[in-house]
């Protein structure tokens, strides 16, 4: 990124520990969370405490080669994000330095330091269509005309927050840059003509009209999530989980495949070789609808372990304002973050350079309060401005951050504080990863506050089988009351054994494995497994629980189980959920037949007791 | 003209003081002469415009306020690197040793290039995601948790089991399997003189010692230098991996001494601890040597690291195995049961992973049978350990016929495939054919992870 300030003050620095670096001299000339600059460097620092004699800045770069007495000046500006088209399918650091960009410009594998390079191009052209005309009155917010950005994305080009007018000048159809002039507004006799490109700081909210409350779920694809722990669009999330649970296949799983229109990806302290992971699955994976790659709908924003701590800090701050700008042209926006403990510990580390008092673990006592900044800027809203009908926008962002707890231990302070501002959680659990059981989704950790919400948009949807009284949310419960009846029936095995339980207690046990064993279980990997349908989920969920209903029935009559038939129906009802397409309904309506038909069941046809 | 402090204001431990009197330079280095004639090194980690606070890397013992003075360098840690260096054994700031004596040697290294320490992070989009494999010639690592180039699998160990053998059977059996060329860079963090010498005549044994590079930081060095080697032989293998087109695996042993030595320097500085008195930014501290690994579009060689550290309390929820497990791509877990059981190498087989083996091996690198053997052998292992559980509660008689079959199954994979040799060199072919021994003792038809065309093809039990 490039900021330039036009009548600069000057400073100098009198003392460095670790990122933190001290001036004196700018005191009287910046606010807090201004930008200013090492000039011989062109390290950005930010401006996070003012005394009467000096100021503390975190720098963006490693500190080391700095100088006693160099001179710093002040650029007048806070740590905004520049929005324009040419976001999507791009990757920026945490203070929106482009990857990619400075990668193919200067084709060196190293990060350098004190880079300076638009956030984004300044030459590339975008093929504008005006949608108003001159003389038109716009407010805040609304539609001025639209670029195709991607194949699979529309940009509005929005009038920013606080500005509107008649349009006293727009330009034609044609390709334009992002900073050439394209529109002017008039309000009384000021004059200001406008580009496409946009800046917002990061720490701001961007404006809205109300918040609205979510009704909608987030399709993830995922049975478990779908079915046990929904998420609505424009709610919150975590995924705590040790290392080895599965956590961020979970988290590139849904953002490959998760109903919402965009995707902000936040890599936050991970490891490189992930970020490397996550490019090469999203540019080789096709979005069957425009062919293009699914790279083409999802914002990165990446700082790995090893870059600086404080743009690790800005990173979230920085993808939840780009998905706020999307937000606002109507799109449902899901924002991911992996992983918010990597944040709270950079938050943690400058912290501790600022020898604040720690209160748990050494995590600031602000760590609270910082993460519900984050978390609330979620939701589902009306937004600001029109289309050029006269319509208002809807748009969402749904947050889904990943938590890393040291040793599992959900007891944690980031993990704790999280529960405190987030909707649901989807706790991994290691000894179901341990056995191989993915997603490792616990279902007694994890919890959702979202079933009520959702339940009649699945009503809505739900058009197969009218006849069997089984909605979303009555598979939800039936679900839960077997498993929660296999977890009591585990204490009477261990005294028992299995063989001497009752018949029906038998059938629990059985029907609970199938739960698990056919449903829940899903394999990342699998090209038709890896993502469900919301279609498939209910159609192999309802047949799971007619199986169970029907052999209620029978083993209440006195048949028995046959261990034969339940072990060919398990593996029938895994071939459905690993091999037959989403789109292919008619294995699944075929079993539904044959259950209702009683030619399939649990239990022996003859034997009687 | 280098400036120089004729006065230092306070030590404590390894942290030296000074009242500043001019421009210093953030992380800059400074040689300390002390009237014995000693040459201490440090760098500048916290400046003011009064006090300059200085770490020393080498032993701070002997100075005083009034016998040294410290000649500021305006650089920063840098190290001489040339290909010279094949072959021998050196100390943490890179000075060629005497392994049996630990005694510097005189004979200087030619310089080829300088090299910064620190390096400068590798822009995560210039990554190339690794995707092909180091053969080790050790069947469970081979078999189950491939290893490939670029990246960082752990071994995790406790004192007492054979971490030292497996990673000298390691490093004299790797090899790429294609014809580049290869190198191995040891690097000893706090290990003692014994087993210096034991590494270092396993390597000689091994005829391969012409491809080694050793750095060591001995048990009784100070504890600066644990923090500096692994920098040391990280930069000698980026030069390697990413100016001279060499493949270059880095064992580093033992990561806990590292970690203590950050503990022992953040508690000297006063810091606030996090667990178990750990830095909070172990984490970050422990990325910036982990993430030194990986391949670079558009370079050819690669950089493996294999650290190696020994669990405190045998606990792998200890902030060390924690922290390393959060940043490296899977791990390799060593069990004192299996090791009891007298089988070599002691794997944990269901607690260990190498998340990066699923795109890497198959037809085109090892054989096309790989994936789904390997699938099939964790999930019948696993099956097979239940039943055991299982014969306490119900004796063996109580079992069905496919529960014996497992039980077989269990048996012959721990003492056939898990169990060789620490001078057997196994090819991946052999690996996978153990394999399928070990599975026939499962009716073919009980094998749900294998596609049928393999089992037709290397299914060897009874029909």
């Amino acid at each position: 990124m490039i900021v330039e300030s036009k009548d600069p003050q000057e400073g100098f620095i009198s003392a460095v520990n670790g990122s933190l670096v001290e001036i004196k001299g700018l005191e009287n000339y910046v606010r807090l969370n201004d930008l200013i600059k090492i000039s011989n460097h062109n390290f950005l620092c930010q401006v996070i405490q003012i005394y009467s004699n000096r100021i503390i800045a975190q720098s963006f770069e490693n500190t080391n080669s700095i100088k006693l007495n160099e001179k710093v000046i002040s650029l007048h500006e806070p740590l905004s994000m520049e929005l324009a088209p040419g976001l999507l399918a791009n990757v920026f650091d945490g203070i929106q330095r482009p990857l990619d960009l400075t990668f193919e410009f200067f084709q060196e594998g190293r990060l350098n330091k004190g880079l300076e390079f638009p956030s984004l191009s300044r030459t590339k052209k975008w093929h504008f269509i005006p949608s108003r005309k001159e003389k038109d009155t716009v407010l805040s917010g609304d539609e001025i005309g639209t670029v195709q950005e991607t194949l699979m994305l529309k940009h509005r080009i929005m009038v920013p927050p606080g500005y509107s007018g008649i349009i006293s000048y727009i330009t034609e159809e044609g390709d334009y840059t992002i900073v050439d002039d394209i529109y002017s507004l008039k309000n009384g006799t000021d004059e200001k003509s406008f580009c496409m490109l946009q800046k917002w700081p990061v720490t701001e909210r961007k404006p809205f009209s109300q918040k609205v409350q979510p009704r909608e779920p987030l399709l993830t694809g995922v049975r478990t999530i779908d079915l046990l722990f929904p998420v609505a669009k424009g709610g919150t999330f975590a995924v705590p989980g040790g290392f080895g649970t599965g956590k961020t296949i979970i988290q590139q799983n849904i953002a490959k495949y998760c109903s919402a229109d965009l995707i902000v990806f936040i890599g936050c302290g991970e490891p490189g070789n992930e970020i490397a992971n996550f490019l090469k699955q999203f540019s080789e994976t096709i979005d069957p609808d425009t062919g293009r790659p699914l790279l083409d709908r999802i914002v990165l924003i990446v700082n790995t372990s090893n870059m600086p701590v404080s743009a690790r800090e800005a990173s979230l701050f920085s993808g939840i304002t780009i998905a706020e700008y999307y937000r606002d042209m109507g799109y449902d926006v899901a924002v991911i973050a992996d992983s918010i403990s990597r944040w709270a510990e950079s938050l943690r580390e400058i912290s501790g350079l600022l020898e604040e008092m720690p209160v748990e673990e050494g995590y600031p006592a602000y760590l609270p309060s910082k993460l519900s900044s984050f978390y609330e800027r979620a939701g589902i809203v009306a937004t600001l401005g029109r289309d050029p009908s006269g319509k208002s926008r809807k748009g969402s962002i749904t947050i889904i951050g990943s938590i890393s707890p040291p040793a599992g231990d959900f007891s944690e302070p980031v993990t704790s504080a999280t529960k405190r501002v987030v909707q649901g959680i989807w706790a991994l659990d290691p000894k179901m990863a341990y056995l191989k059981h993915y997603p490792a989704i616990s279902w007694i950790n994890s919890y959702s506050n979202y079933p009520e919400y959702v339940a009649e948009w699945w009503d809505e949807i739900d058009k197969e089988w009218p006849d069997i009284k089984l909605n979303w949310f009555e598979c939800r419960k039936q679900v839960n009351e077997i498993l929660a009846k296999e977890n009591d029936l585990k204490y009477i095995i261990q005294l028992l054994g299995q063989k001497n339980l009752a018949e029906d207690q038998k059938l629990e046990l059985y029907i609970a494995n199938l739960v698990r064993n056919a449903f829940f279980i899903q394999n990342a990997f699998n090209e038709v497994d890896s993502f469900t349908s919301s279609r498939k989920m209910l159609g192999l969920i309802k047949i799971i629980l007619l199986l169970y209903n029907s052999s209620t029935q029978l083993v209440k009559q006195g048949f028995l189980i046959d261990e034969k038939k339940c072990d060919e129906i398990l593996n029938e009802i895994m071939r459905i959920s690993h091999y037959v397409p989403n789109d292919d309904f008619k294995p699944i309506e075929k079993l539904k037949d044959e259950i209702l038909n009683k030619t399939v069941s649990l239990v022996f046809n003859i034997h009687r007791k | 003209m280098s400036v120089i402090y004729r006065k230092i204001k306070k030590i404590i431990g390894p942290l030296v003081f000074l009242d500043n009197k001019h421009d210093v330079q953030y992380g800059e280095i400074v040689k300390i002469h002390s009237n014995d004639g000693k040459v201490r090194t440090g760098q500048v980690i916290k400046m003011d415009e009064s006090i300059i606070t200085i770490q020393v890397f080498e032993e701070t013992a002997g100075l005083s306020s009034e016998n040294s003075t410290i000649t500021f360098t305006e650089d920063s840690f840098k190290i001489k690197i040339s290909s010279d260096m094949f072959g021998r054994v050196f100390n943490s700031l890179g000075k060629p040793i005497d392994i049996n004596t630990k005694q510097v040697l005189d004979t200087e290294i030619l310089t080829e290039i300088e090299r910064d320490i620190n390096g400068l992070p590798i822009n995560p989009f210039a990554r190339e995601y690794p995707s092909e494999v180091i053969q080790t010639g050790v069947s469970v690592i081979d078999g189950l948790f491939t290893l490939i180039r670029g990246q960082k699998l752990p071994i995790f160990s406790s004192q007492g089991m054979p971490h030292n053998l497996l990673a000298a059977q390691i490093v004299t059996q790797a090899k790429v399997l294609t014809e580049e060329p290869f190198l191995i860079i040891f690097c000893g963090i706090g290990i003692i003189q014994d087993e210096a010498i034991f590494f270092m005549k396993k390597f000689q044994e091994s005829g391969n010692i012409q491809n080694i590079i050793s750095f060591i930081n001995f048990a009784d060095d100070p504890i600066m230098e644990r923090l500096i080697v692994p920098r040391v032989a990280l930069t000698t293998a980026e030069y390697f991996a990413f100016e001279k087109d060499m493949h270059v695996l880095v064992i580093l042993i033992d990561m806990t001494n590292y970690a203590e030595a950050l503990r022992e320097l953040s508690s000297a500085k006063k810091e606030i601890p996090s667990r178990k008195g750990y830095p909070g930014y172990l984490y970050t501290d422990f990325a910036s040597l982990y993430e030194r690994t990986g391949k670079i579009k558009g370079k050819k060689g690669t950089i493996t690291q294999l650290p190696i550290l020994t669990m405190p309390g045998e606990d792998i929820s200890h902030p060390i195995p924690d922290t390393t497990g959060y940043i490296t791509e899977g791990q390799l877990v060593l069990n004192r049961n299996i090791d009891k059981k007298g089988i070599y190498p002691p794997f944990e087989v269901l607690a260990s992973i190498s998340r990066l083996m699923k795109d890497a091996i198959g037809e085109k690198t090892t054989r096309e049978d790989h994936a789904d053997v390997s699938s099939q052998l964790l999930s019948s292992y696993s099956a097979a350990l239940e039943v055991r559980d299982l014969i306490s509660i119900v004796g063996e008689d109580g079992l069905n016929f496919n529960q014996k079959a497992l039980l077989k199954f269990g048996e012959a994979f721990e003492m056939s495939f898990l169990n060789q040799s620490h001078t057997e060199n196994r090819d991946i072919e052999t690996t996978l054919d153990l394999a399928w021994k070990a599975l026939s003792h499962i009716p073919r038809h009980q094998l749900l992870r294998i596609r049928q065309e393999f089992i037709d093809k290397y299914y060897v039990g009874e029909v």
